[in-house]
C-alpha cells in the first residue's frame, strides 16, 4: 500500500465518520449528559488528529487539536455542551470536511488556516476567560436554541453556563493530556457509580507509582476501598464496551460488489443453458445435480442482490444536522423524528433520491412548519414536527415527508399558477381539490413569498419530481390546511434491474424501458396503408382521435436501405406508443418480443456520444442487447422540441383534462351487457389457448410468465341463479377459440378476467352516473353514449374467491378436450 | 537494464505490442451486438464473462485497410481505467521481452491523427514492432467527433 492509498482510505474513513459526527452531535445536545456519545465523538475527532498527524496535514491537525481539547474537557464533566459548543463543533466539523475536500482534490489540506473557528473552541474550553466574555459579547451566530428544547441543563436566555466539576479525577502526571486508558476508564467508571470518592483513586494511583504493579482495580480491594464485586461488574461493564461498538462488518469495495453481481448473472445464464441440457439428457445423476445448482444459484443471486442494497437510514443520518441548520436560520424549532430506517433500497436509488428528499426536508422546515409563537397561537406545540417514514409495499419503497405545519394554501397556489401563467383562470376553477396542489411540481412554480438563502436556489419542486420520475418513480403531495402537508415518494427498489419491453428491429434485439411505455398497437397488413396518414412527410397515426407522431426505428438508427421502409409499409405495423418529456409518440419496429426483467449496464465512453441508448444488457441467451434511450431517441427525431414552455403548457393541460377525461377498456359483459374497466387498472391484455387452461383445486388457472394466474370467468362470477343451468349446459366454457383475458393487479396480485370480448379504448368524461343495479358492479354510466357497467374489481374478486366455482365439469371440459 | 513485456499482434502485416501488464486476456472471435450509429472504430458490444466490453477495430482506428469480411478478428482484451476494451486484431504474436535499448520513437512524419497512439518502435532482429499506447486507442474522442462532422 503506498501513500495515495493511505490517504484515499483516509478520506473515505473520516467522511464516513463526519457524517456520524453530525448525527452525535445533534442528539448530545438535546442529551448533553450520554457518555457513550461523547466518548464517540470524542474518539473520532481523536482518530482523525492522529492520522492527519502522521501524514502531516498539520492545519487539519491543528483544527482537530483544539476540537479535541474541547470534548476532553466534555467529556471528563468539566464542561456542559450547549448550543453554543455545538455550534463550535459542529463549525469544526464543516472545517474539518472542507480541508478533506481539498485533499482529496489536491493532495494538501489547503490554506485557510481558521484562526476564528480555532479561537472560539480555545475560548469555550477556558471557563475563566469564556464565562465573562460570553456574558459580555454572545456570539451573534448562535440565535435562540431551536432543538435544544429538550436540553434542559441550558435555558436559552441564560449565556452559557460552565458548570466546573468538583471531584475530577486526579490523573497522576500531565493533566489534560489524553491519559492511560486502563486506568482512568476503571477509576473513572467507579467514581461515577459512587463505589469510590475520587481521593480513594488518587491513592491507588500513588501506590501504583510507587512500583506497585496490580492493577488499580486489585489495589482498591487490597486497601479495602471498593468490594471486589463492585470492581469486578465495572470491569465487565468496560469489557463489554467495546463488544458493542465493532460492528460485524468488513469494508468492500462497491466495484467488488458489481463485479460479484455480473458473475451471478452470468451463472444464472450458465444455469439456465445446464437446465436445458440436462432436461434432454436421460442421466439422472445430471439431473439431480442440476437441480442442486439450480438451488444455489437462485439463493445466491438473492444473496448478492442484497448486498447492493443499503438502508435509507444511510441518508436520512444527515437530517437531523439539515433540520438544526434550517430550524436555527429561519428561527424554527423542529424536532424530527424517523420511522423505517432500516428499509433498503440498491445504493444507486440511495444516491439518486438523496438530493430531491434533503430538498423535501429543507422544503418542510423552511415553508412548512411556522414559526414559534404562529404554532402556539394556533394551538400547537412551540416545535414543529418533521415525520421521514419509509416502508416497503408493492415490491417498491415508500417515503413519506409529513410535517404539522400550516398546509398548502389552495387559493394561493391556484392565484400563482394563473399569475406565472400556467393554467388559464377557468382551468383553474374547474381543477379537482386534490390536483391543485400538484402543481406546485411544474416547472417556474414557486409560492415562497421571499427567496430565503433555504430554497428558491434554483431547486425547486419540478426538480424534485423531474428526479424522482426519473428513476421510475412518482410524488404526490397531500395537505391539510392548518394540519400539516405530507409528500410521499414511491420509488422502485432497484435500477439495476428493470422491467423492459424487448423489440427486435433490423434483426437486433433492443429493449425498452416499461417506465416510458404507454401501449402497444398492431396495425394490420390491409389496414396498415390507410391508417397511417402524412402531415407534410411526417407520418403519423389516429390513436383514438389524436394524432400520435411516428418514428420507424429502422430509419432512426439507420439500420436498413430505403427499400425495406417500403416493405413495412406491406406488412402488418407495429406501433409502441411511448412518452418522453410529456409528448407521446409512436415507434414503429419490426417485431415486439415480450416483456422481461432486464439488467442494466452502463455504455462505456467510447459510446457515450450516442445519445439513443441508454445502456445495455446480457439476454437470456448470452447475446447482448442495446437499452433504448427514450428521451434520446425522441430528441433525435425531433418528436420533442426543445422548448420547455411547450412541455410545461402540456403538462398544464393535462393536469385540468386528464382527471375530467378517463380511459376505459370496453368488454362484452354477461347477458349482451357492455362492461368496462378504467384502463389504468389494467396490467396487460392476453390471450391463451383453451388447452392451457389447468385446474388448482376447484378454481381455473394459467401458467403467466413463471406464476400461476388465477382466472376469473366474468359469466361465472356475475350470473346468479342462471348459473347452474348454464353451466350444466357447458356453455361458458368457451369454444376451440382462444380465451380473451384482462391481466388485472390487485393488492399486488395479478388476475386474469376471462371476458367473451374486447370491444375499444375509449375515452370519456364518464359523468353520467347511475346506481349499481346488480353486484360486482359500482355504478352505471354513459361511455360514448351507451349505458356501460363500470366493473367493481375488489368486489368482483371477492365474489369470484367466495363463491364454489360450479361449472366445475363445464371447466374440465376444455382441458380434456386439449383440441 | 530492465526489461519490458509485449503482447503483440498482427494488424494488415504490421507488428503492434502493448505492455503485457494492461492485458487481461486473449481470445477467439465473439458475437458482437452492432450499435448503430456508434463511431465506425467501435465494433459492437461482447458479453465476457456477463461484463460488456466494447470492441474496438484497431485497423479502423489505426486507419489501416478494412480486414476482409470472412476474416475472424481475435480479441485482445485490455483494462482501461473506464472498464475493459477489445481490441479486434487480425492475428497473435508472441510475448516478446525488450530493452529500452532498442526503442527508438516514431518517426516524425507519422499522420498526426495515429502518431498519439503510437509511442514508438522496437527494433526486433527480423522487424519492426510498434509500441500502441493502449490507453489512447482507447479514446473515442476525436474519432466521435469525425464521425458525427461526417454524418
Amino acid at each position: 500500500m503506498n501513500d495515495s492509498d493511505i490517504v484515499k482510505d483516509f478520506l473515505v474513513e473520516s467522511y464516513e465518520n463526519l457524517d456520524r459526527l453530525d448525527r452525535d452531535l445533534v442528539g448530545l445536545e438535546k442529551n448533553p449528559k450520554d457518555k457513550d456519545a461523547l466518548a464517540g465523538v470524542f474518539r473520532t475527532i481523536h482518530t482523525i488528529k492522529g492520522t492527519c498527524g502522521f501524514l502531516g496535514f498539520n492545519k487539519l491537525e491543528k483544527v482537530a487539536h483544539v476540537g479535541e481539547n474541547l470534548l476532553t474537557r466534555l467529556r471528563d464533566g468539566q464542561l456542559i455542551l450547549n448550543p453554543e459548543i455545538t455550534t463550535a463543533l459542529l463549525g469544526m466539523v464543516d472545517a474539518v470536511r472542507q480541508m478533506l475536500k481539498e485533499i482529496d482534490s489536491t493532495g494538501q489540506d489547503g490554506d485557510a488556516d481558521y484562526p476564528e473557528l480555532r479561537e472560539t473552541l480555545t475560548r469555550l474550553q477556558t471557563p475563566t476567560v469564556a464565562a465573562p466574555a460570553a456574558a459580555a459579547k454572545p456570539i451573534p451566530e448562535v440565535p435562540a436554541p431551536a432543538v435544544a428544547r429538550e436540553s434542559v441543563a441550558t435555558p436559552p436566555a441564560t449565556p452559557p453556563t460552565i458548570k466546573i466539576d468538583p471531584p475530577t479525577v486526579p490523573r497522576g502526571k500531565g493533566d489534560g493530556s489524553p491519559h492511560k486508558p486502563s486506568r482512568g476508564k476503571i477509576g473513572g467508571l467507579l467514581v461515577e457509580r459512587g463505589v469510590v470518592q475520587p481521593a480513594d483513586i488518587a491513592r491507588a494511583l500513588e501506590e501504583q507509582e510507587r512500583g506497585d504493579r496490580r492493577r488499580l482495580g486489585e489495589i482498591l480491594v487490597a486497601l479495602g476501598l471498593a468490594k471486589r464485586e463492585d470492581v469486578l461488574a465495572a470491569q465487565q461493564i468496560l469489557d463489554a464496551k467495546p463488544r458493542d461498538t465493532t460492528p460485524e462488518t468488513i469494508r468492500v469495495g462497491v466495484n467488488l460488489l458489481d463485479k460479484l453481481m455480473t458473475l451471478v448473472g452470468e451463472l444464472v445464464l450458465a444455469r439456465n443453458q445446464l437446465l436445458q441440457f440436462a432436461n434432454t439428457s436421460e442421466n439422472t445423476g445430471l439431473q439431480a445435480v442440476s437441480q442442486r445448482m439450480n438451488l444455489i444459484a437462485t439463493e445466491l443471486q438473492e444473496e448478492v442482490m442484497k448486498t447492493r442494497m443499503q438502508p435509507i437510514g444511510n441518508i436520512w443520518g444527515q437530517f437531523p444536522r439539515t433540520v438544526r441548520d434550517v430550524a436555527l436560520g429561519c428561527h424554527k424549532e423542529v424536532a424530527i423524528e424517523m420511522e423505517g430506517k432500516e428499509t433498503e433500497p440498491d445504493k444507486t436509488i440511495i444516491e439518486a433520491i438523496k438530493d430531491p428528499l434533503t430538498h423535501l426536508v429543507r422544503n418542510s422546515v423552511d415553508h412548512g412548519i411556522e414559526l414559534p409563537d404562529d404554532r402556539e397561537k394556533a394551538g400547537k406545540n412551540r416545535t414543529g414536527r418533521l415525520i421521514l417514514r419509509a416502508f416497503h409495499e408493492g415490491g417498491q419503497v415508500n417515503i413519506e415527508i409529513s410535517d404539522d405545519g400550516a398546509g398548502l394554501n389552495r387559493e394561493r397556489i391556484r392565484q400563482k399558477a394563473i399569475e406565472r401563467g400556467l393554467i388559464t383562470a377557468e382551468q383553474a376553477a374547474r381543477m379537482p381539490e386534490r390536483e391543485v396542489f400538484n402543481l406546485i411540481f411544474l416547472p417556474g412554480f414557486s409560492t415562497a413569498e421571499k427567496v430565503t438563502n433555504v430554497s428558491g436556489r434554483g431547486v425547486g419542486m419540478d426538480v424534485v419530481k423531474t428526479n424522482v420520475e426519473k428513476i421510475g418513480g412518482v410524488v404526490d403531495v397531500q395537505s391539510l390546511p392548518g394540519r400539516g402537508t405530507t409528500v410521499h415518494v414511491k420509488i422502485p427498489l432497484t435500477l439495476a434491474i428493470i422491467p423492459a419491453l424487448v423489440v427486435t428491429c433490423g434483426g437486433e434485439r433492443y429493449a425498452i424501458p416499461q417506465v416510458s411505455l404507454l401501449e402497444l398497437v398492431r396495425l394490420e397488413a390491409d389496414h396498415a396503408p390507410t391508417a397511417i396518414e402524412m402531415v407534410h412527410g411526417a407520418p403519423v397515426y389516429r390513436l383514438r382521435g389524436r394524432l400520435l407522431p411516428l418514428v420507424y426505428l429502422a430509419r432512426e438508427l439507420k439500420l436498413a436501405g430505403p427499400a425495406d421502409a417500403q416493405k413495412t409499409e406491406a406488412a402488418a405495423v407495429n406501433i409502441v406508443v411511448l412518452q418522453a418529456d410529456g409528448r407521446q409518440f409512436g415507434l414503429v419496429v419490426d417485431q415486439i418480443n415480450d416483456t422481461e426483467e432486464i439488467v442494466v449496464k452502463p455504455l462505456r465512453k467510447q459510446l457515450k456520444t450516442v445519445k439513443t441508448f441508454a445502456g445495455s444488457s446480457i439476454m437470456g441467451d448470452g447475446k447482448v442487447a442495446l437499452i433504448l434511450d427514450v428521451l434520446g431517441l425522441a430528441q433525435r427525431a425531433n418528436v420533442v422540441g426543445g422548448t420547455r414552455e411547450r412541455a410545461m403548457a402540456e403538462k398544464a393541460k393535462e393536469c385540468v383534462t386528464g382527471t375530467e377525461k378517463q380511459t376505459f377498456l370496453l368488454f362484452a359483459g354477461p347477458g349482451d351487457s357492455r362492461m368496462a374497466i378504467p384502463l389504468s387498472t389494467l396490467a396487460r391484455l392476453e390471450e391463451f389457448p383453451v388447452s392451457q387452461v389447468e385446474m388448482s383445486g376447484s378454481r381455473w388457472v394459467t401458467q403467466y410468465r413463471g406464476q400461476i394466474l388465477p382466472l376469473i370467468r366474468l359469466n361465472v362470477v356475475m350470473e346468479e341463479r342462471r348459473n347452474k343451468l348454464r353451466g350444466l349446459q357447458g356453455a361458458p366454457a368457451p369454444g376451440s377459440g382462444p380465451l380473451q383475458v384482462l391481466v388485472l393487479n390487485h393488492e399486488g396480485h395479478a388476475y386474469g378476467l376471462v371476458v367473451d370480448k374486447i370491444l375499444d379504448i375509449v375515452e370519456d368524461k364518464a359523468d353520467v352516473k347511475s346506481a349499481a343495479t346488480r353486484h360486482s358492479v359500482l355504478y352505471s354510466v354513459l361511455i360514448g353514449d351507451r349505458v356501460t357497467e363500470l366493473l367493481d374489481i375488489p368486489a368482483m374478486i371477492k365474489a369470484a374467491a367466495g363463491k364454489p366455482v360450479l361449472p366445475l365439469s363445464g371447466a374440465a371440459q376444455p382441458v380434456q378436450g386439449g383440441r | 537494464m530492465p526489461t519490458l513485456q509485449f503482447c503483440t499482434f498482427y494488424l494488415d502485416k504490421l507488428l503492434f505490442g502493448i505492455d503485457l501488464r494492461g492485458v487481461q486476456e486473449v481470445i477467439r472471435s465473439l458475437d458482437a451486438t452492432q450499435v448503430p450509429l456508434a463511431p465506425p472504430v467501435v465494433s459492437g458490444l461482447i458479453n465476457l464473462r456477463g461484463q460488456i466490453v466494447t470492441a474496438v477495430d484497431l485497423r479502423r482506428r489505426l486507419e489501416l485497410t478494412p480486414r476482409s469480411p470472412n476474416a475472424l478478428p481475435m480479441n485482445v482484451v485490455v483494462r482501461s481505467d473506464d472498464g475493459a476494451v477489445s481490441f479486434l486484431v487480425d492475428e497473435i504474436g508472441d510475448v516478446v521481452e525488450v530493452d529500452d535499448s532498442s526503442f527508438e520513437p516514431a518517426p516524425e512524419m507519422l499522420r498526426a491523427s495515429v502518431r498519439g497512439m503510437i509511442l514508438g518502435v522496437h527494433k526486433l532482429d527480423d522487424r519492426l514492432m510498434h509500441v500502441l499506447d493502449a490507453e489512447k486507442a482507447c479514446e473515442m474522442k476525436e474519432a466521435a467527433e469525425a464521425a458525427t462532422a461526417g454524418a
